[in-house]
């Protein structure tokens, strides 16, 4: 009697892990058919129909040159790396004066970075354009990667959360052999901060990779296109070759797919430990 | 290369050095925005001309009267509704994989992945799927569910559902991928003596690990929460608002750039930022107390 029940309890336990990896996948597998058919193959056969042939890669020449995918990809690395490699230098430095330091304004400091991340930057835009227009930076690479520095400060929290298990001890004995605080920053904090960085990295580049609006409403101008608005301008042209359209997901999709198989431990914990704040 | 200073000199310096930038980028990023909103929502300015007046409360009492501004609020609702469904999906996984289970990287993987995707691509994944005749209808009529297909994007009763559903499939990894962190640090020893005292699969979840992840849930919970109301992307992205699946940020982004209202926009940003800030505090006061 007893084994039954567990019988049942496994059955439904897989039934609905495989109904979840189903409903998980189902959607991307439609579309990587889809990307592989031919126009009249398409239009022919049903969405769940496998493709004729699975080296039909016309769909994707297609979308990666009219899509100026390589430019989106251009851009898009370069503000992911600017972005992450000034959140860290930033983040790291603000949350080593803050942690190791007392000094009047600090606490207030704290809480205005604590404070900032309440606010949803997406209700904001409406005044941050008029910023960003004055500042000339309107239809430049720079809009967005200092609007990444500015208000998404995870970093901050991350670091300074990192900072608290790092002794002071090792600050002091480096003073000891008469290092500057410069050099206790750069030589032995940062180094030591390593794996809160390769979070920092993570949850930042995904944030970034998959941002939408920022691009969108900063750099309009075609040569500034990054992966998300080069695919978002698929929608008029392409709009009734699905088939087109799917290749153009399906080339957003695959490097980050590759980084996401061969890096998935540390996703998964960069992820875990971002979020707790 | 400071060496030759002494130490107060130096801790001078480098405190000074090094919040100049990071203070500088968050006050004139994160908070001048802020305050110019608020300036603005007293005035009618469209956003570029050199001057504007200042109309008083006249834009708030705009958004709270003119339906069109307000019952966008409406459309949060089903966002809202769908972030529980996500939490709780994201929940049951988690606790499930938890356990003993075959092939756990492969569903743990799968489940997580589609919240790495950009958000462009998710809306057209969403749009392929939901088309007429697309994949899910096939997929009901392949079930003998036929009489049930829609046109998930051009019914304005289902519009909402859909887009929701969507968003559900684009965020449940994120949420479930940190419970399931979460559980994962609960010490074995916890479920075997719970074992030995006979506590079945239920009475664990209920007492060992409810408990113990619990404020994460609830920041979670806030979270989808201000998402829901601030929901843009894959509506955006999908259906441009149309149909009756207007967001508040849609209507704002709108308001601003497409008719430049700014003034109007402005005081919208204002009343959601609020909305979104006092769901936030009522939360960490909640969680403060518990402790």
């Amino acid at each position: 009697m007893y084994k039954l029940k567990y019988g049942t309890a496994a059955v439904f336990k897989y039934a609905t892990l495989l109904l979840g990896a189903f409903a998980a996948l189902v959607p991307i597998a439609v579309v990587l058919f889809a990307s592989f058919k031919t126009n009249k193959e398409y239009s022919t056969t049903s969405p769940l129909t496998l493709p004729e042939n699975w080296f039909n890669f016309s769909n994707y020449t297609k979308a990666f040159i009219n899509g100026k995918m390589l430019l989106g990809f251009g851009n898009t690395i370069f503000i992911v790396v600017m972005s992450i490699i000034g959140a860290t230098l930033i983040g790291a430095m603000i949350a080593y004066v803050l942690n190791r330091f007392r000094f009047r304004g600090r606490n207030i400091l704290i809480v205005a970075f604590l404070l900032a991340t309440l606010i949803p930057s997406v209700t904001t835009q409406v005044a941050t354009f008029r910023i960003i227009d004055s500042l000339n930076l309107m239809d430049t690479r720079f809009a967005p990667i200092l609007l990444y520095l500015g208000t998404d400060i995870i970093a901050v929290y991350i670091f300074m959360q990192f900072l608290n298990s790092i002794s002071d001890s090792l600050d002091e004995s480096a003073m000891l052999d008469g290092a500057s605080y410069f050099t206790i920053f750069w030589r032995i904090i940062l180094p030591l901060l390593a794996p809160a960085i390769v979070t920092v990295i993570i949850v930042k580049g995904v944030n970034i990779y998959n941002d939408f609006y920022t691009p969108f409403l900063y750099m309009p101008s075609e040569n500034l296109q990054v992966l998300s608005t080069a695919l978002f301008k698929f929608k008029g042209p392409y709009g009734s070759q699905w088939e087109v359209i799917c290749a153009g997901i399906m080339i957003t999709i695959i490097p980050i797919m590759i980084i996401f198989l061969s890096l998935q431990k540390y996703i998964y914990n960069g992820f875990a430990q971002g979020s707790v704040k | 290369m400071f060496k030759n200073l002494n130490y107060k000199m130096q801790r001078r310096i480098i405190i000074f050095a090094f919040s100049l930038i990071p203070v500088t980028l968050l006050f004139t990023f994160a908070y001048l925005p802020v305050i110019n909103m608020f300036k603005y929502s007293f005035t009618d300015w469209n956003g570029y001309s050199k001057s504007y007046d200042y109309v008083g409360f006249e834009n708030y009492k705009t958004i709270f009267t003119d339906s069109k501004y307000f019952s966008v609020f409406k459309v949060s609702l089903y966002y809202f509704v769908g972030s529980f469904v996500q939490m709780g999906l994201a929940l049951y996984f988690a606790t499930i994989l938890s356990t003993s289970v075959r092939f756990k990287n492969f569903f743990k993987g799968v489940m997580f992945f589609p919240y790495l995707l950009n958000g462009v691509a998710i809306g057209f994944i969403f749009l392929f799927f939901f088309r007429p005749d697309g994949t899910l209808d096939t997929l009901l009529q392949s079930v003998g569910l036929g009489a049930y297909t829609q046109g998930w994007l051009l019914n304005p009763h289902i519009i909402n559902i859909s887009l929701a559903g969507a968003s559900l499939w684009r965020y449940m990894g994120f949420n479930f991928i940190i419970f399931l962190g979460a559980i994962s640090s609960i010490g074995k020893d916890v479920y075997e003596a719970a074992e030995i005292d006979g506590a079945n699969r239920w009475h664990q979840f209920r007492h060992i690990i409810l408990p113990s992840i619990k404020s994460i849930v609830q920041l979670n919970l806030i979270l989808a929460i201000s998402g829901a109301i601030s929901a843009f992307d894959i509506p955006y992205i999908m259906t441009g608002g149309s149909n009756g699946s207007n967001t508040f940020v849609i209507q704002t982004v709108t308001t601003a750039f497409k008719y430049n209202k700014l003034g109007l926009a402005s005081a919208m940003a204002v009343v959601l930022l609020f909305i979104v800030v006092i769901v936030t505090l009522l939360q960490r006061l909640f969680i403060k107390e518990e402790k």
